[in-house]
């Protein structure tokens, strides 16, 4: 009984002194990182104003609620309804991102009441005009890089990615800065093949919400154009209890409260 | 009277509320005809438009209301008609949804429908269209005319089931010559705004009427549809004893399948559409029954261009007895009309300027009808547009054929607020 009972807080000793000092693993901090950006809570909800400023000057503004929901295997679900500028004004874009196969992505055109299809398309394509990519609004799958840990100092982690398909992107790797304590991804810098930096990606505020930490401000600049777009969240609110119901036809037709 | 006005009044109010929202657009657009045509104006679309956009959003309804105003100095039609869309008002939406049960929905009033999976071919949706506003160059979504219908969608576990009643029945804005020449074969030409047609409009409520059933699942993104009509042909295809056009009784049944594939999108449809004044095809002056079906494609070739391609058919039923019973003097069509279309989409400057190109081309009637475009986005509130359409055919009654004198180019300007 004794020594059973020895046993068992030594293996308990042994386990948490192993979780310390083994140090996590490239791949280990990615998936963190990627859990602490795109799946935090159930579901999700924000208000999202994006404010695209191009190197003349001339500015553009976007803004949009957001719905996410997670579900078991790690599929999810978005719905993004525009509310300005007005020509996009009650338009909806709904989004299954499949683990291991296509998304399946509809635009709501209220005009019409047309439910549209529209093909999967390169993630690496500007969302709505702005400096960010579908692939920075839904996540880039841990699956499509090489992860490399660069540099460990007492803040963050730095972290090298190189694409296992350098043709399906256009950088050539990127390298992306791991806060440890909350495992959220604070700059992103992406290297073109002659090895310059063109493309940058920060969290510029983090607060906790909810027990969650939480980007507030973003930036993406495009440091060869010039242009930089920065996103503003407000009203972050997660475990609300979505339906995964909301994420259908129905509620394009009929958008649902909570985007209001 | 006074109580169901003050019981409307406070649900709406009772309701939690996220107020009004106002907004709308003003578009001015101008078209000309790139050569002469005998029976039209050279001037094809000269007009002002501003659209209202008013709704009100609570958790017990949704009130839409949209409006344009139009004045148009290239117009041959100048008479108020809501139906046909002519005069100073074009109402597009007044419409109220409510959620009586938790698994029906149900939109009252006027109302823009669509359903279907083609790219500007429609087999199972009959709801109307307006082909005038598609030809000049008006902004595409023109090209769905509203419809006052009653609109019923139940949400069972296992599919979703629209029922829509339409208690007066809705024709195409048809091609009728104020605007668009177009071939009659009564006439034996084209016909143009001096040729009054005369169609019998079948205005009855309630008795002269459209049903519209759809029953729809979503596998997996796989979507599934099946779909039946109960109504008129939409366009006045028709010819009775006194040598009037009208609609003659249709009904349809069809089927889609939509979903992911291969990188892009495909999309199969089918329908058969029954003749019901002329089950046998032997009546010259109503239409035989069909079979329509259409296979599409669409994906991204490269990063911001993509290109979609469909194949059309429509299969004559009796097409014996349609040649044998048709009145010497007109040409006969074909038993099958094939018709492929293409559209290739390029977005530049940051999504700001899209190129685009539409083609129909019937290699069957020996036809085509090209609709380039180019959309530039000024700013937030500012787009502007050029565009053309453009009709090419070797015989003068096909169907896009009938309108190459019609061939026009447009540029428009539109502040959306």
């Amino acid at each position: 009984m004794n020594s059973a009972r020895f046993s068992i807080v030594t293996l308990v000793v042994l386990l948490l002194m192993a979780s310390v000092s083994y140090a996590l693993t490239a791949d280990e901090i990615i998936d963190k990182a990627n859990q602490a950006s795109y799946y935090a809570g159930k579901d999700g909800r924000a208000m999202v104003k994006m404010t695209i400023t191009a190197k003349g000057g001339d500015v553009r503004i976007r803004e949009f609620a957001q719905l996410r929901y997670n579900e078991e295997n790690g599929d999810q679900k978005f719905y993004t309804y525009f509310k300005a500028p007005a020509d996009v004004y009650k338009m909806a874009y709904l989004v299954w991102k499949n683990i291991g196969r296509d998304d399946d992505r509809w635009l709501w055109l209220p005009a019409l009441n047309l439910k549209k299809r529209i093909a999967p398309g390169d993630k690496r394509t500007s969302f709505v005009g702005s400096d960010f990519l579908y692939e920075d609004v839904s996540g880039r799958s841990p699956e499509e890089d090489v992860h490399t840990l660069q540099e460990e100092t007492d803040r963050y982690y730095r972290i090298d990615n190189v694409p296992k398909d350098p043709g399906s992107v256009e950088f050539s790797h990127y390298v992306v800065e791991i806060n440890k304590a909350t495992f959220l991804p604070m700059i992103a810098r992406y290297y073109d093949h002659s090895g310059k930096i063109y493309r940058e990606v920060e969290a510029l505020k983090v607060e906790e919400i909810q027990g969650f930490p939480t980007v507030l401000v973003s930036e993406a600049r495009d440091l060869v154009s010039g242009s930089v777009t920065r996103n503003e969240f407000s009203e972050v609110q997660y475990d609300i209890g979505l339906n995964s119901r909301i994420f259908t036809e129905r509620f394009l037709r009929r958008p649902p409260r909570e985007v209001q | 009277m006074k109580h169901w006005v003050l019981a409307l009044v406070l649900v709406m109010w009772a309701s939690v509320a996220w107020g009004w929202q106002l907004h709308g657009f003003v578009d001015g657009r101008s078209g000309m005809r790139l050569q002469d045509d005998d029976v039209e104006r050279q001037a094809i679309l000269n007009e002002l438009r501003l659209q209202l956009d008013l709704n009100h959003m609570s958790d017990l309804a949704i009130w839409q209301f949209r409006a344009d105003l139009v004045g148009d100095e290239a117009v041959g039609e100048s008479e108020q008609d809501l139906e046909r869309g002519y005069g100073v008002l074009d109402l597009r939406e007044a419409n109220v949804l409510l959620t009586p049960f938790y698994f029906l929905d149900v939109k009252l009033g006027r109302q823009i429908l669509t359903w279907g999976t083609g790219d500007l071919l429609f087999i199972n949706d009959l709801f109307p269209k307006d082909w005038q506003s598609f030809f000049i160059g008006r902004d595409v979504e023109y090209l769905k005319a509203p419809s006052d219908a009653a609109m019923f969608s139940f949400y069972p576990s296992w599919a979703n089931v629209d029922v829509i009643y339409v208690p007066q029945f809705d024709a195409d804005r048809y091609i009728s010559g104020e605007r668009i020449s177009y071939w009659n074969p009564m006439l034996g030409r084209r016909a143009g705004a001096q040729d009054e047609m005369v169609v019998d409009q079948r205005g009855d409520w309630f008795s002269e009427d459209e049903w519209h059933v759809r029953v729809s699942r979503n596998i997996e993104g796989i979507e599934l549809a099946a779909y039946g009509y109960d109504g008129y042909w939409k366009s006045p295809q028709g010819v009775d004893a006194l040598y009037r056009s009208y609609f003659p009784k249709l009904r349809v049944f069809g089927a889609s399948v939509r979903s992911s594939f291969a990188g892009g999108v495909a999309n199969v449809e089918t329908g058969y559409y029954d003749s019901r004044e002329d089950r046998r095809g032997d009546d010259p002056m109503v239409p035989n029954s069909e079979l329509r079906a259409l296979l599409g494609y669409e994906r991204e070739i490269v990063r911001n261009f993509s290109a979609a391609v469909q194949y059309y058919l429509e299969y004559m039923q009796d097409y014996s007895a349609y040649r044998r019973t048709l009145p010497t003097g007109m040409n006969a069509r074909d038993e099958d009309r094939h018709v492929v279309t293409l559209r290739l989409t390029r977005q530049l400057l940051n999504q700001n300027l899209e190129l685009s190109l539409f083609t129909y081309w019937s290699p069957s009637d020996r036809d085509s009808y090209l609709r380039p475009h180019v959309k530039y986005k000024a700013s937030d509130a500012i787009s502007l547009y050029l565009g053309a359409n453009l009709f090419f055919g070797d015989a003068p009654d096909t169907f896009f054929g009938q309108f190459e004198n019609n061939t026009n180019l447009y540029a428009g300007m539109r502040y959306s607020f």
